[in-house]
């Protein structure tokens, strides 16, 4: 699966051309943001300009600068919390398929309870049983929440390769089982690894959203999430302040998409079924 | 061009211990649904050993065990009973730890029978052989690459700079199949067991390999056992061969006599149903063979060959025969070789 | 009965050069006759089949030569009239065909299909010729209403051969039909086949690679190497006197199961790309006993040796003498 093979794909090239846009904003921060996001300076309420390319919060904030500094933190953390997730999903889906036995019994029971939980009222509940949210106890909520689901795709993969020849064939060359599951299993369930990382990234980035958004977060950092709930709370559509919501949210939206696609196209290049075009 | 293939180790007694020696191995799996669970009888009380520099075949149609045996020998697949010694060392334990499993698979490998699968194709053919050199400690890291040539260069890929850092899919079967080869010479095992390693191969390149084995063997003093289904390979590669039958070994002994003379009726059957330009010209001599092959979940007590013996007799379906030395390190499980038999049946013709 | 004169088989897809299958082949086979074609995978003789059942898709196509059977020349059909001799005339078990049979239809609806196409519209009529055929491949009857997976791979093959004898057809292609099976199984089924061949008297032609077992069941044998035939002669002749080196090397490939245990030694390589053919003998890269300057430039003649065997080798002239 190489990276050629990425590109070619239209669905990839438009999901990795919306997140390396994201990215290089996330990077370039401090040279595009015209104010600092937390600055409340500015004359609150105004419409777009080219002063304030969308406007001011009812603090007197740039909507704009808060908006490329906001995806600084949206996708450090999406991201983050998605390797997080996939860290978690290597120990309770490709090793446990891959050792088997009593293990695997084991940690396959415990994948199987969290898979049973509903997951937004768990998010909900640990999010806010945890307060003083800072982001990275919104990492270890989103972590605990969905990692289940994708380790049980893991686990059904690595145990379709335990029994190849050529993971036998290491096993009897004396490898130990971390080093076949990580030098034999994985690179060869690399596609649905990463299709399954954009998945997590993907769930992390709306779950990260939605709880900042009803106010679980860290409300005074500067996310998309929160500037969603700033806007909420300041009831900014009564105020005819569309743009603090629609701006943010769009954000999500693409983010969200670009995640999508790649999760889409990575499994299709892995998975020659289920090419199209 | 030939030359007469005499015999490493002769038929009198053996000094030293054999290298593989095993005594009751059984493997019984369970499969289907809950409710609906079958036993599958894969391996039935195999006795066998391998002595020090000698070649055994290992030959069974399809669901012999054959397979089952090279597994549970290299505990792929714990065996439900029976003992296992290398060397004449401590048997394993039941359950192995992994350091104790290192200490067997440095003494007995294998080399699979599928050339196409049996490599990680993610990886440059160096990669798999070095890797055992590495988990068994044979060579310090600095000597790796020069190990690896150095195998590379017996088996025949030569010249082996070149091939080092070649992909399996650069490689054609018999190529590959010599990586095989290499990767478990790499371990430096008193003991391989083949399974099948030409049936996947050309016709052409089948001869090579076997002959390639059969160098290594004299050359490294290395014992082999042999496994497949070809009658023919068997013969030619083998000192002695062992004839499987659903689970169960069912006659042993040298090969000249196990396929010049064979004694128990599969093994005849086996003999007459192979290909064999040499013997039978007459095409029109009918073969009878009758009965289905076995079923390994409902296995008939007694000789599980009974069902489809020309001279099953009563006895034969009450109780598993038992083994009857008919000649210098050749036995057979059959009753028509009574106890003090002179290897020839009573009342069978030979 | 059949005659393949010179026929040059290749595959040619869109924007790339022609691939050759089958180079200038020529063989016959008599009423009743069984006839074997040996080599190894890639050789061409499956190729070799399809074209002469009509059965061959692109982008496999005929170049030249004809495929006469019993005067007609079978290319030169159209597909409805390759299809009416199919079955009824000639028949075809394929390679690995027990994997053939449609899974969710019983047995006895793919052949009844199978009749059906060929004008055999009472269902009566075709479930008894069915089950005639049946009991003469030594099936148990009951089987006919069952489901493919229900028989063993024995069984399933047996089942093909049945079909592809229920209209009596006077020739037989059958492409590697025992080799996924057991030997003694093998056996049995050739043993059928062989009793059905005195019984119902048609003519066979036997693909394989295993030599050894076309030695004993063939009345000739031709031995292909990319796609071409290299040798040919009644099969006890081929055995006790192979005259080409590939075919010597062929038959090392099985030892004898008795006898003084001796080393053969094997030839090195590997067939050629079928793209990219040297030029005169195919075989020469390989040849143990090549001669230099004459058989990598010019083509092998072919010599008739005493006995009616053919090789087509520069080691031998036309005075059935050895040179070289």
């Amino acid at each position: 699966m190489s990276p050629r093979a990425l590109l070619a794909n239209r669905r990839a090239a438009v999901g990795a051309s919306i997140l390396g846009f994201f990215a290089l904003v996330a990077l370039l921060a401090p040279l595009i943001a015209p104010y600092s996001p937390s600055d409340t300076n500015s004359t609150p309420m105004l419409p777009m300009s080219a002063k304030h390319l969308l406007g001011t919060t009812t603090n007197g904030q740039d909507i704009f600068s808060q908006l490329v500094w906001g995806t600084r933190t949206s996708l450090s953390v999406g991201l983050l919390t998605g390797t997080m997730i996939c860290l978690v999903q290597l120990v309770m889906g490709v090793f446990s398929g891959y050792v088997g036995g009593k293990a695997d019994t084991t940690l396959s029971s415990v994948t199987n309870v969290f898979l049973v939980l509903p997951t937004l009222p768990l998010l909900i509940v640990l999010a806010a049983y945890l307060q003083g949210g800072s982001l990275l106890v919104l990492v270890g909520v989103i972590t605990i929440t969905g990692w289940a689901w994708g380790a049980r795709v893991l686990r059904a993969q690595a145990i379709a390769l335990r029994d190849r020849p050529f993971v036998e064939a290491a096993r009897i060359s004396g490898e130990s089982r971390w080093h076949i599951v990580l030098a034999h299993i994985v690179p060869n369930m690399l596609g649905i690894m990463v299709a399954n990382f954009f998945g997590a990234a993907l769930f992390a980035v709306l779950a990260e959203a939605g709880l900042e958004f009803i106010g679980l977060g860290d409300i005074n950092s500067v996310t998309w999430g929160t500037m969603l709930y700033w806007a909420q709370n300041s009831e900014a559509m009564l105020q005819g302040m569309w743009v603090w919501l629609l701006a943010p949210g769009l954000c999500i939206l693409l983010l969200g998409t670009s995640l999508g696609l790649l999760n889409f196209a990575v499994d299709e290049i892995a998975n020659p079924n289920l090419r199209r075009d | 061009m030939a030359s007469a293939l005499e015999p490493v180790v002769g038929t009198e007694e053996i000094a030293e211990a054999p290298v593989l020696e095993v005594r009751g191995l059984t493997k019984h799996y369970s499969v289907g649904r809950l409710g609906r669970q079958k036993t599958v009888h894969a391996l039935s009380d195999i006795d066998l050993s391998v002595e020090k520099g000698e070649v055994l075949g290992l030959v069974g149609e399809s669901g012999s065990g054959k397979t089952t045996f090279i597994r549970t020998v290299l505990q792929l697949d714990r065996p439900t009973a029976g003992e296992i010694r290398v060397q004449g060392g401590e048997a394993l334990p039941k359950r192995p730890s992994s350091r104790r499993l290192r200490e067997h698979r440095r003494q007995v490998q294998m080399i699979f029978q599928d050339p196409y699968s049996s490599l990680d194709s993610l990886h440059t053919v160096r990669y798999s052989v070095t890797r055992p050199l590495r988990a068994f400690g044979i060579v310090p890291r600095r000597a790796e690459r020069e190990a690896v040539e150095e195998l590379f260069t017996q088996v025949g890929l030569v010249p082996a700079g070149a091939f080092l850092d070649r992909h399996p899919y650069q490689l054609s079967g018999g190529q590959r199949q010599r990586v095989g080869v290499a990767r478990a010479l790499a371990a430096r095992p008193a003991l391989i067991l083949a399974d099948e390693p030409t049936s996947m191969l050309d016709v052409s390149i089948r001869l090579s390999i076997m002959n390639l084995l059969l160098d290594l063997q004299r050359s490294k003093a290395l014992s082999l056992v042999f496994v497949t289904h070809d009658l023919a390979g068997a013969y030619y590669m083998s000192d002695r061969i062992a004839i499987m039958y659903a689970g169960h070994l069912l006659e042993v002994g040298p090969s000249s006599e196990v396929m010049g003379e064979p004694r128990h009726p599969y093994t005849q059957l086996l003999r007459r149903a192979a290909p064999d330009p040499e013997g039978h010209f007459d095409r029109d001599t009918q073969f009878e063979a009758q009965g289905d092959p076995p079923d390994l979940t409902s296995l008939p007590a007694g000789c599980p060959f009974a069902p489809r013996c020309p001279f099953v007799r009563d006895e034969c379906q009450t109780a598993l025969p038992e083994w009857r030395e008919i000649g210098a390190r050749h036995r057979v499980r059959c009753v028509l070789y009574g106890p003090a038999s002179d290897g020839h049946p009573g009342t069978a013709p030979a | 009965m059949l005659e393949i004169d010179e026929l040059t088989v290749a595959y040619g897809w869109p924007g790339r050069p022609l691939v050759p299958a089958v180079r200038d082949v020529n063989l016959t086979v008599d009423a009743g006759e069984v006839v074997g074609i040996a080599g190894e995978s890639g050789c061409g003789k499956t190729t070799l089949a399809l074209a002469a059942t009509g059965l061959l898709d692109p982008p496999g196509r005929v170049l030249s030569g004809s495929v006469r059977y019993q005067g007609t020349d079978l290319v030169s059909l159209s597909p409805e009239e390759r299809r009416a001799l199919r079955l009824s005339e000639i028949s075809m078990v394929f390679q690995a065909s027990m994997n053939v049979l449609n899974p969710v239809m019983r047995i006895r609806d793919q052949f009844l299909d199978g009749m059906a196409a060929h004008g055999v519209r009472s269902s009566e009529e075709a479930r008894a010729r069915a089950e005639e055929t049946f009991d003469l491949v030594k099936i148990p009857r009951r089987y006919f209403d069952a489901y493919p997976h229900q028989l063993s791979g024995g069984m399933r093959q047996r089942a093909v051969i049945a079909l592809a004898l229920v209209l009596r057809p006077k020739l037989l292609f059958l492409d590697e039909p025992t080799t996924a099976l057991d030997v003694v199984v093998q056996r049995s089924i050739l043993q059928s086949l062989n009793d059905l061949r005195h019984e119902l008297g048609f003519g066979v032609v036997f693909i394989t690679h295993d030599l050894s077992l076309l030695v004993e069941i063939a009345d000739r044998i031709a031995i292909m190497y990319a796609g071409a035939v290299v040798e040919e002669a009644a099969a006890r002749d081929l055995y006790k006197k192979p005259c080409h080196p590939y075919t010597r090397s062929l038959m090392s490939a099985f030892p004898p199961i008795g006898g003084a245990r001796q080393r053969l030694e094997s030839i090195s390589g590997q067939p050629p790309d079928m793209r990219h053919l040297p030029a005169g003998c195919s075989f020469a890269p390989r040849c143990p006993e090549v001669i230099a300057g004459t058989c990598e430039r010019l083509d092998p003649p072919s010599i008739r040796v005493d006995g009616g065997q053919v090789v087509v080798c520069h080691l031998y002239s036309e005075k059935e003498a050895r040179i070289g």
